[in-house]
């Protein structure tokens, strides 16, 4: 069995989700290698080939593929899919948008967003926004799975050795062009990889208030999150968002604030190591999923956590 | 300029579901069911292009049972101009969904088919890309804005990192994300036009593609429960418990 990893970068690091797919590609059996399809990516592929369990990277070096998009991408991969019994992504936004294409291509069902590898063949994914997780088994000859990051562990980043070698490129289908990219900006470390995580709802009242928040994160080394409510009350930018549609995290500790727990903001952190509530309302359903409970005004608490850090 | 949307027919997002005692699925038995939410945005958006004069036409399609033409109905109501069911009482897969729907594209000939980003049931997020793929077109995912132009589409896109801009050849498919549009309520006056458009019903089963499904479901089951927690006092009481109990921070 030989599983193709699509290694998700922007051309200068590789990145984290992509070491938690390897294991999930590791735990099917087998050889292991890397796609890192990209142009001036070889700072990529060098970081990639030093992933444990990697044997082998692939380096595609081309201006086709410099912003992953998904037509080229998808018809590289197609191309190189006879050599391999299963093909892996990451689910973060580049995995989701290129890898069903690939399947399609294939004629193969897609499983997304895998939590648990039990065979190579099974998998358990959830399903209803992580209220039900389903165990499904694949009848298609070659898999095409896109992983859950927190459902695996990190391949060590140091200690593989694996060769690259370089691959063919197969051209720009033509269909679409890059225009331009607005990235957040932030010294904090990155929300899906973050060990801590402080995330605030629709009680921060407006954009003006996270200051309160951003200044318990920098005392706790945390990424900052937000409820969707946050995002499209626009007090946050959409990167932010947690849930069922938004990021999935599971850090050591989470803490929600001015956030009422619905169940789709529940679907991205509930499997948070230790989740904090501080809300003001005794009744809140996040109270449910949180360790530790505080019924408090976050105008009052967040100050305080502020200075008792 | 014709739109083809794609409404698939989901348990109610507001609805906990559960799962059956025998481990086979989810209890759908007396469940509220909806339109999924963000195919209620690509109905919304499709019908932001007819107003703003850029499409002719707009269609709905949903692939599900005879009560997916209420979901239809529901796009009707909101403004869409006619409907196309495919009927199956299976559970079809996003692919078997995407053959389905490329039928359908070929026979229509649109120049834009939205769909939602995902579908809240299965969360699979795959059913646009595919089609796209089975087309050969151009796609454009998670759009939080759709700038029609001269055979192209502007799409501005919700990654992880933030924001990104393609430019998209058409014909293209785009699937909606939550920030793209606020889809309207139909009016009770637009509720009953909408029981005089035409649904075209088709069978699934007669339209020559394969959509057996391609996996097992072997069993489904509870996630696993947090064990209950504790409230606490005050903020000094929750950092010490964070430090001395818990020891995270
Ligand atoms: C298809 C779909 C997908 C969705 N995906 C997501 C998703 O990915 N992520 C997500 O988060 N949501 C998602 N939602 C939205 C979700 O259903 C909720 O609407 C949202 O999570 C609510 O956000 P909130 O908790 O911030 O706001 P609210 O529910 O309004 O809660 C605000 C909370 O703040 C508390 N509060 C107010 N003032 C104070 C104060 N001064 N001090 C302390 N507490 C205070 C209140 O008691 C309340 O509990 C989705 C919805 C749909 C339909
Ligand atoms: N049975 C269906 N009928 C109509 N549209 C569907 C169906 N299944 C999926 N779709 C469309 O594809 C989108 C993504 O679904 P999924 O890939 O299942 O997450 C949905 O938001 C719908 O627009």
């Amino acid at each position: 069995m030989t599983v193709l990893v699509l290694a998700d970068h922007d051309n200068a690091a590789l990145g984290a989700a992509t070491l938690n797919t390897v294991t999930a590609a590791s735990e099917m059996g087998g050889d292991v290698h890397v796609l890192v399809a990209g142009s001036g990516c070889a700072a990529v592929a060098d970081a990639a080939a030093k992933v444990a369990g990697v044997a082998k990277v692939i380096l595609v070096d081309d201006a086709a593929y410099t912003n992953a998009l998904a037509e080229n991408v998808s018809t590289l991969v197609v191309g190189m899919a006879d050599g391999y019994d299963a093909i892996l992504a990451p689910a973060t936004t580049s995995g989701k948008n290129i890898l069903p294409r690939v399947a399609a291509l294939l004629d193969v069902a897609q499983i997304s967003e895998i939590t648990k590898v039990v065979s190579n063949d099974t998998f358990v994914r959830p399903i209803y926004a992580g209220n039900a997780m389903a165990t499904v088994q694949s009848k298609d000859a070659k898999k095409v799975i896109t992983v859950r990051a927190t459902g695996f562990d990190a391949a060590a980043a140091e200690g593989g050795s694996a060769v690259i070698e370089n691959g063919a490129a197969a051209g720009d289908a033509g269909l679409s062009s890059f225009i331009g990219e607005e990235l957040s900006k932030s010294e904090r470390p990155e929300l899906t990889s973050a060990r801590i995580v402080i995330s605030g709802g629709r009680g921060m009242q407006s954009g003006d208030n996270f200051p309160l928040l951003e200044k318990v994160a920098d005392k706790l080394g945390a990424a900052v999150g937000a409820s969707r409510a946050a995002v499209d009350a626009g007090f946050v930018p959409n990167d932010y968002q947690v849930g069922q549609t938004g990021k999935v995290v599971a850090p050591e500790l989470y803490i929600a604030v001015g956030i009422s727990g619905a169940i789709q903001h529940l679907a991205g952190m509930k499997d948070s190591k230790v989740i904090v509530a501080i809300n003001k309302d005794e009744e809140a359903p996040i109270f449910q999923v949180a360790d530790y409970g505080l019924v408090a005004d976050l105008f009052k608490a967040l100050p305080e956590l502020e200075e008792a850090l | 300029m014709k739109v083809l949307v794609a409404v698939k027919r989901v348990v109610d997002y507001n609805v906990k579901i559960r799962v059956k005692a025998d481990n086979t699925g989810v209890d759908l038995a007396n469940v509220k069911m909806s339109m999924n939410p963000f195919d209620e945005i690509a109905v919304e958006e499709a019908l932001r292009l007819k107003e703003a004069g850029k499409a002719t036409e707009v269609v709905a399609v949903s692939v599900g049972p005879q009560q997916a033409q209420e979901t239809i109905r529901t796009a009707l109501a909101m403004g869409a101009d006619r409907g196309v069911l495919v009927k199956t009482d299976d559970e079809v897969e996003p692919l078997g969904v995407a053959k389905l729907l490329k039928v359908v594209a070929d026979e229509e000939k649109p120049d834009l088919i939205i769909v939602g980003k995902q579908a809240i049931d299965d969360d699979s997020n795959q059913t646009g890309q595919m089609l796209a793929a089975l087309l050969g077109w151009s796609q454009g995912t998670f759009a939080s804005e759709v700038d029609l132009g001269e055979g192209t589409a502007k799409i501005t896109r919700e990654i992880d990192g933030g924001l990104q801009t393609i430019d998209l050849k058409m014909p293209a498919i785009v699937t909606t994300d939550l920030r793209l549009n606020e889809p309207r309520y139909a009016s009770l006056p637009n509720i009953m036009k909408a029981k005089k458009k035409p649904i075209d019903e088709k069978v699934a089963a007669d339209l020559g593609v394969d959509i057996a499904p391609r996996l097992a479901t072997l069993k489904v089951e509870e996630p696993e429960a947090r064990a209950g927690g504790v409230m606490v006092e005050s903020v000094a009481e929750l950092v010490d418990k964070l430090k001395n109990e818990a020891k995270v921070i």
